[in-house]
């Protein structure tokens, strides 16, 4: 049997894996507070300018690159985990009901964390696939950054790209929803001085970051953003 | 009680026991009264079965006043049924319409095996409370009632997490099988007092170490256990629990 230290016991315990879900969700909603915030510069709709400017910054600065392999690792551990909670809850229950009525007792996305993100996933894998693997290649290789914005303009001319990333958003949306305010719960944070505003920051964000992100290729696509 | 007019299709679950595979079995009720509880439903179903020379349906109860925690049936897809706050022994008839088919369950989860038809083994949950549940002090004489002062706002909170009977709903409703409101109800009646002061890191980390070695799932913060709670334990308990688990690994003395 392998002997455990207190450390290591915490984190593999029930709550522990939820700690962890709940740290790493929260620094990776904070993670969409920038990526938002920056890819919104192609609203000023001055060609790229605000947004290359911005986006030269995040590529090149070593803080925000060093800043970036927790980034990465965030994503990780929020992804294993998942997984790994997600099998031991389905555990939990070898027999399942006959007939259940769940929706009598929670809402459909609070019971539906592990297929919204394996959604979230798979639009990850086409996203980081569309810009930032090759220009990370390609600063790896030449040195020389790539032209993101004309890149999205023309990615975003294809209507099925437009609609993928349109369903990732869907997904995003739903799974902040729920994860925005458990992130809260799972730390211990249910206060009654606090409950209202995380319930109405929560309900906020998940409508407002999911929405911008939603409304890139969508005015790209209609030539509102050109 | 009134007169039975309800017809019913009850489609239950039997099971011999642990080790055997279990199915559905039909059965056809009339004059059912809508003034019968649940449990009084099932013993005339039982008294039917039995005049037939056939095995009657175990199940769960003791008092059937809503106390005990004892019945534990899974009444068309929810735990105690589609009745709030109550156990399925204060279920009554009228709950339901005549020529209903109503799907009897056993609690489904790993952690509470099904011992004959409707009757899961909880001792789960005993053992979770043998782990740290309690507060040690030598018996004697009861103190002097101010002896420990309690502030009425810890009293009222405490007592309102001390109304958990045990049932297993919230592990029956819980997608996840979490015995987490469970837990949480009774790591916070102790902590909320000053008798479990002394004991209360290593009650928190003894009792979910327990839980998490019986099988039970995570939460997932869906609150559909405080949702189906017959005795109304809040979810705020689950945070707390976490806080009081989490707080102690960090601080207490156990390696």
């Amino acid at each position: 049997m392998i002997v455990m230290s207190w450390f290591t016991q915490t984190l593999t315990s029930s709550i522990g894996k939820k700690l962890i879900m709940s740290l790493t969700g929260l620094f990776l909603i904070s993670f969409l507070v920038i990526h938002a915030t920056i890819n919104a510069m192609i609203f000023y709709n001055d060609g790229g300018e605000t947004f290359s400017h911005w986006g030269h910054f995040m590529g090149t600065n070593p803080i925000v690159r060093t800043l970036e392999i927790g980034l990465v690792l965030g994503f990780l551990f929020h992804i294993y985990d998942g997984l790994m909670l997600t099998k031991n809850n389905r555990e939990a229950r070898p027999v399942k009901y006959a007939s259940r009525n769940a929706n009598a007792n929670s809402t459909w996305y609070s019971r539906s964390m592990g297929l919204l993100g394996t959604l979230i996933l798979i639009f990850l894998v086409v996203h980081t696939s569309h810009f930032w693997i090759p220009n990370r290649a390609n600063q790896f290789s030449t040195g020389e950054e790539l032209d993101l914005y004309n890149m999205m303009l023309e990615i975003f001319q294809n209507p099925w790209v437009v609609l993928l990333y349109v369903a990732g958003c869907f997904s995003l949306f739903w799974h902040l929803l729920h994860g925005f305010k458990s992130a809260f719960q799972t730390l211990g944070l249910y206060h009654i001085k606090y409950n209202g505003l995380i319930s109405f920051v929560g309900v906020a964000f998940s409508i407002v970051v999911p929405l911008l992100f939603a409304l890139m290729p969508i005015a790209m696509y209609m030539g509102w953003v050109h | 009680m009134s007169e039975g007019n309800m017809r019913l299709t009850l489609k239950v679950w039997r099971q011999s026991n642990e080790n055997t595979a279990g199915s559905f079995e039909n059965y056809q009720l009339e004059g059912i009264s809508p003034d019968m509880s649940f449990l009084e439903m099932f013993d005339v179903l039982n008294e039917q079965l039995v005049e037939a020379k056939q095995d009657p349906v175990a199940f769960d109860h003791d008092c059937r006043e809503g106390i005990c925690g004892m019945c534990s049936m899974h009444i068309n897809g929810q735990p105690h049924g589609p009745l709030q706050g109550v156990t399925t022994c204060q279920l009554h008839m009228r709950s339901f319409k005549d020529g209903d088919t109503i799907v009897v369950e056993p609690w489904r989860a790993g952690s509470f095996p099904v011992i004959k038809d409707l009757v899961v083994d909880r001792d789960a949950f005993d053992r979770i409370i043998s782990a740290g549940g309690f507060v040690s002090v030598n018996t004697g004489n009861a103190q002097d009632a101010n002896n420990l002062p309690v502030p009425k706002e810890a009293a009222d909170d405490a007592f309102a997490a001390a109304a958990c009977i045990g049932c297993g709903a919230c592990v029956a409703a819980c997608k996840n099988a979490s015995a987490m409101l469970f837990v949480s109800a009774k790591i916070s009646q102790l902590a909320l007092l000053p008798q479990g002061q002394v004991e209360r890191k290593i009650r928190a980390e003894k009792m979910v170490a327990q839980m998490d070695a019986e099988g039970f799932g995570a939460c997932s913060n869906t609150q559909a256990c405080s949702a189906e709670c017959p005795k109304g334990i809040t979810f705020d308990n689950i945070a707390r629990m976490n806080r009081e688990y989490l707080g102690a690994k960090l601080s207490s003395t156990n390696v």
